[in-house]
This record gives structure tokens, sequence and C-alpha cells, in this order.
């Protein structure tokens, strides 16, 4: 119990970056657009969260503008693929481009500095149950909106009209049309909004967990919650789920590498890519066998009202 | 007067030539904003970039060095991404490729030049291929998606790299500095007498001829096109699907193993961390703004090796970070991307009739 708990609690933590990031990427995809530039995304949000709140203090400030940076960012891959009806694929490989590149340029500043960011607060009561309050409620505010957010995605999109409007836009952009939805507008709105959730997964890096700046610190996270959507198929609940093993792994591999084992460092650094590469292929082979599969049907391709 | 979105019929040729050079200059035009926050004039950091690059030979022969590379790996995702494989591990491919070479040189040294040349190259090719043709075979059986593997493998090979040079391969003279001992002479492909440029040249030069042979001649490159544009089709006509994707991902993984190779084997004489610098990636772009012509792939990757050697001259003179480049490789992308879009369609004014 002593080593149990304080790994399942660091899951959750090491976790959240790439739950913000999947659902960010599920509400994206719902919408029929691709945005493979999750990783970009998610280090423009860590920086410009990590440079408010150094400069304002305020880290809430911080989660807003990473929020900001990342719909804005998000909106040169709407335009590219959603106006222009571009490579998705490209265009998102693009974005991870921008986005690390100018992090690295302008996070030149940053390195080095350390902001106090947002800290523990436990939640009465809910954090002194046994097992289930040191594990999921003894964290940061941000972990918490994390829950309150997947709950709010399972009831918005299969329990809303905005939802249903959403999924149609994503699954048969063409009905939808045809019922006076105006899909280019419902894909931007999912695009950006998406986007700037994805960059708030990048600013708990920065804001809560390690209270620091580094260059490329989403070190493959944005990857890893573009492979959780295919896992979590296009669910907020699996996401959630997926995210804790994922930062589970994590947390185990740090533990690994502070009790001074033999096994080399760099060969534990690789087990998160392994585990995803497994996944998606359990997944795909599952899927083969002809479960339920989620993904929104008209997925990665451009819509043009006049062109049928 | 309204603006009105028209299908084009047939593509006009100066089109093709227009957007990559408007891209570009777009590109260049965005990135400049940047190098404004950084307090840097863009116009003296293009020129800077621009003499460094394309200013005298010792900087044109620096864009070959770079171009090699280059032109090898986006030959190797020309070919996956004809057939619509997305494959973007070529980064992870050359890393496994210059490991594999690099083992060779460890394991397998032999005296004569050619003997061991032949002996890195082939299990460059292996490593290079496997890496690859393991993604293609899950995409191609089970539908896995190969932009998530390849990216994941990426990842993999470069901790599996760390894990060498680190580790068990680590020189004990090089002073705690990751990397192996130098390779002996016979191990190292030899410089043709222009700067640093070395003989993995001719292995470029030999895979783009090759490639736009393939391509313009043979009936498997046809078939290749076939699967790409239609796999549909491609099954009914008899093409078998599965073998394709795992042949032409092996093929696409091996050419980047031989990039990895070339590396390490004719510029750097030993393998190092951090060796690559993102090849991988740079090599889409010039696939990309290549249109998939090996021949274009020619000189796409000149002229994107002297973005290389002129960002890293900004990195020397004006202090900013290697990374820089990424914010205009991206820019270029982007607004290439933006010009595909008149490729198809142009726009007309269109008088509104009452």
């Amino acid at each position: 119990m002593e080593i149990i708990v304080p790994i399942l609690a660091a899951a959750v933590r090491s976790g959240t970056p790439i739950l913000y990031a999947t659902l960010g990427e599920i509400i994206t995809e719902k919408g029929g657009v691709m945005n493979l530039g999750l990783e970009g995304l998610m280090l423009l949000g860590a920086l410009s969260g990590f440079a408010v709140t150094s400069s304002t203090g305020n880290p809430w400030l911080g989660v807003a503008a990473a929020f900001g940076i990342g719909a804005f960012f998000s909106l040169f891959h709407a335009v590219v693929c959603i106006t222009l009806g571009g490579n998705q694929v490209v265009s998102g490989l693009a974005l991870t481009m921008l986005g690390t590149g100018t992090t690295a340029i302008l996070g030149i500043n940053y390195v080095g500095e350390t902001i106090k960011g947002l800290t523990k607060t436990t939640i009465p009561f809910l954090g002194e149950l046994p097992l289930v309050g040191p594990v999921f409620f003894d964290h940061d505010p941000l972990v918490y909106i994390s829950y309150a957010l997947v709950a709010f995605m399972c009831w918005f999109l299969w329990r809303t009209k905005t939802g249903l409007n959403l999924r149609a836009v994503g699954d048969n952009p063409r009905a939808a049309d045809s019922v006076g939805l105006n899909v280019a507008a419902i894909r931007y709105a999912a695009t950006l909004i998406g986007g700037g959730v994805v960059a708030v997964g990048g600013a708990y890096m920065s804001i809560s967990y390690s209270h620091m700046w580094t260059e490329g610190m989403s070190a493959g996270r944005g990857w890893i919650a573009v492979a959780l959507v295919i896992f979590a198929i296009w669910h907020p609940a699996r996401a959630a789920f997926g995210s804790y093993l994922f930062g589970g792994v994590e947390a185990c591999q740090l533990r690994i590498q502070a009790a001074g084992t033999n096994i080399p460092a760099p060969l534990l650094l690789m087990l998160p890519y392994i585990l995803t590469i497994t996944v998606l292929l359990v997944i795909s082979v599952k899927k083969g066998k002809g479960i339920l599969f989620g993904a929104p049907a008209a997925l990665g391709t451009p819509f043009y009202r006049e062109e049928r | 007067m309204r603006i009105k979105r028209q299908k084009r019929i047939g593509q006009p040729l100066w089109l093709d030539l227009a957007i990559p050079v408007g891209g570009l200059l777009m590109a260049f035009l965005a990135s400049g904003v940047f190098l404004v926050m950084m307090g840097v004039s863009p116009i003296e950091a293009y020129r800077e970039m621009y003499y460094s690059a394309f200013g005298d030979s010792y900087g044109l022969s620096e864009c070959m060095v770079k171009a090699i590379p280059l032109a090898m790996t986006a030959i190797a995702l020309m070919l996956s991404f004809k057939m619509l494989i997305w494959n973007i591990g070529a980064e992870g491919q050359i890393f496994m490729g210059a490991i594999a070479a690099t083992a060779a040189v460890r394991y397998f040294p032999v005296e004569g030049h050619w003997t061991m040349m032949t002996i890195m190259g082939i299990s460059a090719i292996i490593a290079g291929g496997i890496w690859a043709a393991f993604a293609g075979y899950l995409r191609a059986r089970w539908n896995v998606n190969e932009i998530i593997t390849t990216l994941m493998m990426n990842y993999i090979a470069i901790h599996l790299m760390d894990y060498f040079v680190y580790g068990p391969w680590r020189d004990p003279s090089s002073l705690g500095f990751p990397m192996t001992a130098p390779f002996p002479e016979t191990a190292k492909l030899v410089p043709i007498g222009w700067g640093r440029v070395h003989s993995g040249i001719f292995i470029a030069l030999a895979l783009i001829l090759l490639a736009w042979w393939v391509f313009k001649m043979t009936r498997w490159g046809y078939e290749i096109r076939v699967i790409g544009e239609n796999p549909k089709a491609a099954t009914f006509a008899g093409i078998d699907y599965v073998k394709n994707v795992v042949v032409v991902m092996f093929i696409s993984g091996a050419i980047a193993g031989l990039a990895g190779m070339s590396e390490v084997a004719g510029l750097q004489g030993r393998l190092q961390h951090g060796f690559s610098g993102g090849f991988g990636y740079t090599a889409i772009i010039v696939a990309w703004l290549s249109r998939l012509n090996p021949l274009a792939i020619a000189i796409v990757s000149f002229l994107m090796g002297g973005l290389l050697v002129g960002g890293e001259s900004l990195q020397i003179v004006m202090g900013l970070p290697i990374a820089s480049t990424l914010v205009v490789q991206g820019c270029i992308l982007f607004f290439i991307l933006a010009g595909e879009f008149f490729r198809r369609y142009r726009i007309v004014l269109v008088k509104e009739e009452i």
C-alpha cells in the first residue's frame, strides 16, 4: 500500500497533460478535422502559460493565455484544412514544427527560471477517503478541472443538441449541411477550442507539474495523445483511463530509475513509446474482429458544399 | 460583385513554379515576424543566411553536405508518400541505419575499404528497412495508424542510440562525451575534394536517378502510383496490397538507413548523440515541396541544405537557437499547403445578376 498509493497518485499527475491533449483532440476530431500538431500546441501552451504566470504572478492568467495561444495557432490549421481543403496530415506536421521552433526561440529567456505556479490543494472530505483520496483528490486545481472536463464532454457530446451537431458535422457533413448547419463554422469552433484545450495540457506541465520551462518539454506526449484518441475510441472517459495508464508507466519508470537499478535509463525511456504501439496494435486487431468503433466517418476529409 | 471559387480544369505550368516560390517568400515574410520579436533585423538575418550558404564555394559545399542525407531521405519518403503511406519515421530509420553501420564497424571490422563499406551499407539497409517494414506490416495487415507507429519508433530509435553511445559503445577516451571511438579509415566514405563533401553524394545521385527511372519507366512504379491513388481498384486489378506496402516501406526505410550510414561514415566518422539533427523531418518538406518528383528533390534538397546552413550561421553569429529554422520550415509547409488550393481552384469575381 505504501508503494502503490504514491505511484497511482503520480500516475494521475503525469497523466493529466496527456489527458488534456487527448480531450482537446477528441473535440477537434469529433468535428471531422484531424490535428496532428498536438506536440507543437502543447509546447506553445507550456511556454505561453509559463511566461504569463512568470510576469503576472497569476497562474490562472497563464492557463488562459495558453488556451488563447493554442486556439490562435490552431486557426492556421483550421484555415488550411477547412477553408483551403489542404492536407490535414501535413498541416499538422507544419504546426508541430512551428510550435517547436517558436518555443525554442522565444523560450530562451525563460530557461532556468522557476515560478510558484499552481500548488496542491486537497479537497476536503473526498481527500480524506482511504486510497481514493490521496490518488485522486490530493492534487492541484488543474487536475480537478480535467475531471470536470471529462464529465462535461460526456454530457455535451451525447446529451446536448450542440454536441449532436458537432458529431453530425464529423460523421456526415453533407447531411449536416442539408439540415442547415454551418459545417465550416462548427469545424472552426471545434478546431480552435480543441487546440486551446491541448495547449492547457502543455501549460499544466510548466505551471503545475515542473514549475519550469525546458525546450521540447512535451517529449512526445502530444503524439501519445494522438494515439490515445484512437485507444479511447473518441470517448472522454476512456481517454482518462488511457492517460493515467501512460502516466503510470512514466511514474514507474522514474521510480525504477530513482531506485538505482541496473537497467540503463534510455531503455526505460522507451517504455511509453513501446506501450503506445502495443496499445494501437491491440485496438486495431480487435477492431478487425468487429468491435464497435467510434471514429468520425468524415475524419480528415474537407467539405465543400457546392461539390457533390 | 462576389468572390467565387471555381474548379480548375487543367493546371497551368506556371503554377507549378509559382506555388513553391510564392510559398517560400511568404514563409520568409512570416518568419520575419519572429525575428523582429527576438529583436533581430530580418533583412540582416536573411542576408547573413544567404551569404553563409550561397556566398562562396565553402558555403555551397556545406549546402551539398546537408543535401546528401536530405535528398536520400526525401527519395525514401517519396516512395511511401506515393502510396499514401505516411512514413513519418525517417528520422528513426536514419538512426537505425547509423547504429547498424556502427555495429558493423565494431563487430565485423575488415581490411578492404570496399568490403567494409559493403558490410556497413548492407547492415544499414537491413536495419532501416526492417524498422520501417514493421510499421508497414502493421498498417497493411491491421490498419494500424502508421503515422503514430513510425513516430513512436523514432523516439525508440533515438533512445536506443543513446543507450549505445552513453553505454556499451562509449569511447573511453572521449572524456565522457556520448560518442563511439572514431571509425578506422577503411570505414569512412572518402572526401571528394570539395569542402566536407564526401562520396555519399554518388549514392544520393544514384538513388535519385533510380527513383526517377522506377517511376517513369517500370511497371512496378506504375503499380505503386495506382495503389496510392486507389487501393481498392489496385486490389481488384490483382495487385497485392499487403505485400506492396511492406516492400515499399522496407525500401523506404532501407534508403533512410543508408542516409544514416552516409552521415556517420561520410561526415562524422563515429556515432554520436544527436548526429542527425532532424533530417528525417526536414526531408518531409523536401519531398512535399518537390511534389514527389525525384529530379525536383535534387534541387530542393540543395536549397533546403542552404536553409539549414544559414540557420547554423544564425546560431553562431546572432545567437539564435538552431530550432529557429523549424519556424521557417513550418511556415513553408503551411504556405505550400495553402498554395495547393490555388492549384485546384481559381478565384473569380462574378457580377450578381438579378
